[in-house]
């Protein structure tokens, strides 16, 4: 019993053991790897892909997919950018105008994929390709950031010492990545995100809210990939219609990396944020290296997240396998 | 509870139509407090419509529903729930990933603060199954569990909403004995409790064990309600299927179906069983017969066939072909040993609906063939030509989409498909099931002269009369167990119905 008890767990469990024996293994190799920078620079680099990977947690736990994230990052940008250099927005409320757009986007989609039954799949597809071609609408080359807020956000953070500094949008990836993980864990919306991607149908005779939950996923998680556009802005200081191409994919695979199951039902935040790390360190280690082009990194990826599927396979198999006894 | 005894449910005169079909036809229903009350009949007898337009999932026609006297609609089956029917379904409705727990509070999870409260949460779900005689680690995940355990959560669960009516469908199916018995002393304690229960099966052994009152349907009508101690089992089978067996019933004889002298064996089964579906099981089918499986609906009849065809694999016993012992493991490997089998379900293990007429015959007839020795078009034309002409198929043209066929056609399409393979044995699972009258005397027709021919014919079927027509020799199943076999002069309906109602041992699976 307490060994099937911890199969549910196996994906996580990998998850993490992966990321330690990566990183040990840049430790040994490579000289001032194992630094408190190194380690701070995973955060910094990769905060907005991991803050998209949040809302793409609860996606996927319910079943679904989102490939409209990377073309949203862009939009939200190129508008974000658009609207301080040419209106006099101020730029609280550009902040906000921007999560709205996000908000509303999310909102249509959830509604289709509920109210027509709709595959998740096209109709974010849809939206992947609506959100793209509208930042090119709006702009066809980037748009620098030059208002004083911006900058100054962007400048943002907390001293650790040694003049390591964690910056703004770094921070806010931790503080969304906690209360993600308390959101799935503690509220019945959480719970009944599960319910929804280990059996719909189910949950529907169960009593459970299922439609507005849906909706209400697709939504939040379009309003968490606009603030990722916005802290993609702060890190760049620009809105450029081609940013995040191919974004929702790496995405994916952090998430996938981090022991969600696609087909739904099973996953954590924590799981998550590691698969984010390690597709970090990944990235790192190649840097380290030196020698390598920077195309390895995707080749890594590539086979870690095969690795990770037939891992997944396995335990479906295992499953079907203890049914049948 | 001081109510035992009233009325708790009273339908009415229920209707309820559906595009060509009369469902249910001014069906009455009462249940009372504290009791369990069978719902009996055969496919289509309207069982599962009844408590689908009573929980909300269909609207109903016409008639009238009364819970505790108010009127009564349910808009779905979550507003049925959180008024006092709930349902426990066969396939269980529960989430797999989740632990149990969760399954039993999800929705409803007590609260502490903003913060769901775990521990209470583990702490209740242990009190509630506790009270039903099961005593597991609610926080694993419900997969961990028997297909049993995760029933009793299901129940665990509906019983926690404090139902007023409970409806079991087909509860037992996947249960073995003592399993059964512990959800029997479940319902004996919410019955004394002051519930109702609505318990659907297709065992009469177990109707008889728990139920205090049956009310039986047939084709949608309303046959009648009756104490279950008052109802003797040949008459409780005999208003399921329909004939009254208290008239002189006379045998048609056995004219058509005699053999001639008993040829060789094609196919012989010895103590062929699969745990959990069927017990050990003897069969004998020789060059030229034509052998029926008689039972009611759930006593193992399409098991048989989807043994025989490799779809499900024995887990015991031996099978021999031409004498040969064999393991029909795949379907594929079926059909090399000459074995057809047109499915129960046409619209969807049979007839591919987008193909055309000629394409959904030569198809198997291609697979045997291998994907490189393909069949000229001209020599499929022949083919279905053949077929239509033979089976009088009323097409427009052959290269009409199947699945804009009526279903006696479609039946017919199937038909041609396997015999265009020239199988030495083929089963037919309820072919003359929904198809008109006339189809119907074709088929028949068809199955003589293939008998004719010297093939065999495994023929299943729930109407007796078709059984006792063609058949030369019968196998009756009940309960998912052989418990006779007749053959030429003796078959006869009233024979069949009197072995299927024979007291049952009460083994189950």
């Amino acid at each position: 019993m307490r060994f099937r008890l911890s199969q549910k767990n196996i994906p996580i469990l990998s998850t993490f053991l992966v990321f330690i024996l990566l990183y040990l293994s840049g430790a040994f190799a490579y000289k001032g790897f194992f630094s408190l920078r190194v380690f701070i620079n995973l955060f910094i680099d990769n905060a907005f892909v991991g803050i998209i990977a949040i809302g793409m947690t609860f996606v996927i736990i319910s079943g679904g997919i989102d490939l409209s994230v990377g073309s949203l990052v862009a939009f939200t940008g190129v508008l974000c950018a658009n609207l301080l250099s040419r209106t006099d927005i101020p730029p609280y409320m550009v902040i906000f105008i921007c999560l709205l757009c996000g908000a509303a986007l999310g909102l249509a989609m959830g509604s289709l994929i509920h109210f027509l039954e709709m595959p998740p799949f096209l109709v974010t597809l849809v939206g992947m390709f609506l959100a793209r071609g509208l930042s090119f609408v709006i702009s066809l080359d980037s748009v620098p950031i030059r208002n004083e807020l911006f900058l100054s956000i962007s400048k943002a953070s907390i001293p650790l010492g040694n003049g390591i500094r964690l910056p703004a949008y770094a921070v806010t990836f931790i503080i969304m990545a906690l209360i993600g993980a308390y959101i799935l864990h503690y509220t019945r919306f959480g719970r009944n995100i599960y319910a929804i991607g280990d059996n719909e149908k189910s949950a529907l005779l169960m009593g459970l809210p299922v439609g507005r939950t849906k909706i209400f996923i697709y939504t939040i998680n379009s309003t968490i990939c606009a603030a990722g556009g916005l802290v993609y802005s702060l890190y760049t200081l620009a809105g450029y219609p081609l940013a995040g191409t191919g974004l929702e994919l790496d995405v994916i695979t952090a998430v996938v990396i981090g022991g969600t199951l696609l087909t739904g039902g099973v996953g954590f935040m924590e799981g998550t944020v590691i698969g984010v790390m390690i597709l970090g360190l990944i990235q790192t280690i190649i840097t380290f290296q030196g020698n390598l082009s920077t195309w390895w990194t995707k080749v890594f990826i590539g086979i870690l997240l095969c690795i990770f599927i037939l891992l997944q396979r396995y335990i479906a198999a295992r499953k079907i396998q203890d049914k049948n006894k | 509870m001081p109510d035992i005894g009233n009325v708790l449910l009273e339908i009415r005169g229920l209707s309820r139509s559906f595009p060509g079909v009369k469902a249910l036809d001014a069906v009455d229903f009462t249940l009372r407090r504290g009791e369990i009350h069978a719902l009996m009949g055969e496919n289509g007898a309207g069982k599962s419509t009844l408590i689908k337009v009573l929980t909300g999932v269909h609207k109903k026609n016409s008639g009238s529903i009364k819970l505790e006297g108010k009127g009564f609609e349910a808009s779905s089956p979550m507003d049925a729930a959180s008024k006092g029917i709930s349902t426990v379904y066969q396939e269980i409705n529960l989430l797999p990933n989740l632990s149990v727990a969760e399954n039993i509070f999800i929705g409803r999870q007590p609260m502490k603060g903003f913060n769901i409260d775990w521990k209470a949460i583990n702490m209740n779900a242990k009190k509630a199954l506790v009270k039903l005689n099961l005593e597991i680690d609610v926080t694993l995940p419900l997969s961990s569990f028997s297909t049993a355990i995760q029933q009793m959560v299901a129940i665990a669960r509906v019983i926690d909403i404090r139902a007023k009516i409970l409806i079991l469908d087909e509860p037992t199916s996947s249960l073995d004995m003592a399993e059964c018995e512990n959800l029997f002393k479940t319902m004996n304690r919410l019955k004394e409790e002051g519930m109702g229960i609505i318990f659907i099966t297709h065992f009469l052994d177990q109707v008889y064990e728990t139920s205090d009152r049956i009310t039986v349907l047939r084709n949608g009508q309303f046959i009648g309600e009756y104490k279950t101690a008052e109802l003797p089992r040949f008459r409780l089978i005999s208003k399921m299927l329909g004939k009254e067996l208290e008239q002189e019933m006379v045998s048609p004889g056995n004219t058509q179906g005699d053999t001639p002298a008993r040829k060789e064996p094609f196919m012989t089964l010895n103590n062929v069983e699969k745990k959990g579906v069927l017990f050990p099981f003897d069969l004998e089918i020789c060059e030229g017969e034509v052998v029926g499986l008689a039972g009611l609906l759930g006593s193992g009849r399409t098991e048989v066939a989807k043994l025989l065809f490799g779809i499900n694999r024995p887990t015991g016993g031996t099978m021999e072909i031409d004498k040969r012992p064999v393991a029909v493991n795949s379907p594929r490997n079926a059909i090399s040993h000459s074995i057809a089998f047109c499915p129960e379900d046409r619209k969807t293990e049979g007839i591919i609906p987008d193909l055309t007429v000629r394409e959904n015959i030569v198809l198997p007839l291609q697979s045997c063939r291998g994907f490189f020795r393909g069949i000229s078009r001209k020599e499929q034309e022949k083919i279905t030509d053949h077929y239509i002409e033979l089976l009088k198929i009323k097409v427009s043209n052959r290269e009409q989409k199947a699945g804009t066929l009526s279903g006696g056609n479609q039946q017919k399409v199937i038909l041609a498909r396997w015999m265009a393979m020239n199988p030495r044995l083929l089963i037919l699972d309820e072919p003359t099931r929904g198809i008109d009258v006339g189809a119907k005397a074709e088929i028949e027709k068809l199955i003589f002269r293939l008998r004719e021919e010297g093939r065999s014919i495994l023929f299943i079927s729930s109407e007796l009369e078709e059984i006792v027509h063609t058949c030369s020799r019968v196998a009756i199943l009940k309960d998912r167990k052989k418990v006779g076999e007749i053959s030429g002069e003796n078959i006869s309906e009233e024979k069949i119905m009197t072995t299927l109602a024979q007291e049952g041992t009460g083994e189950r699976l």
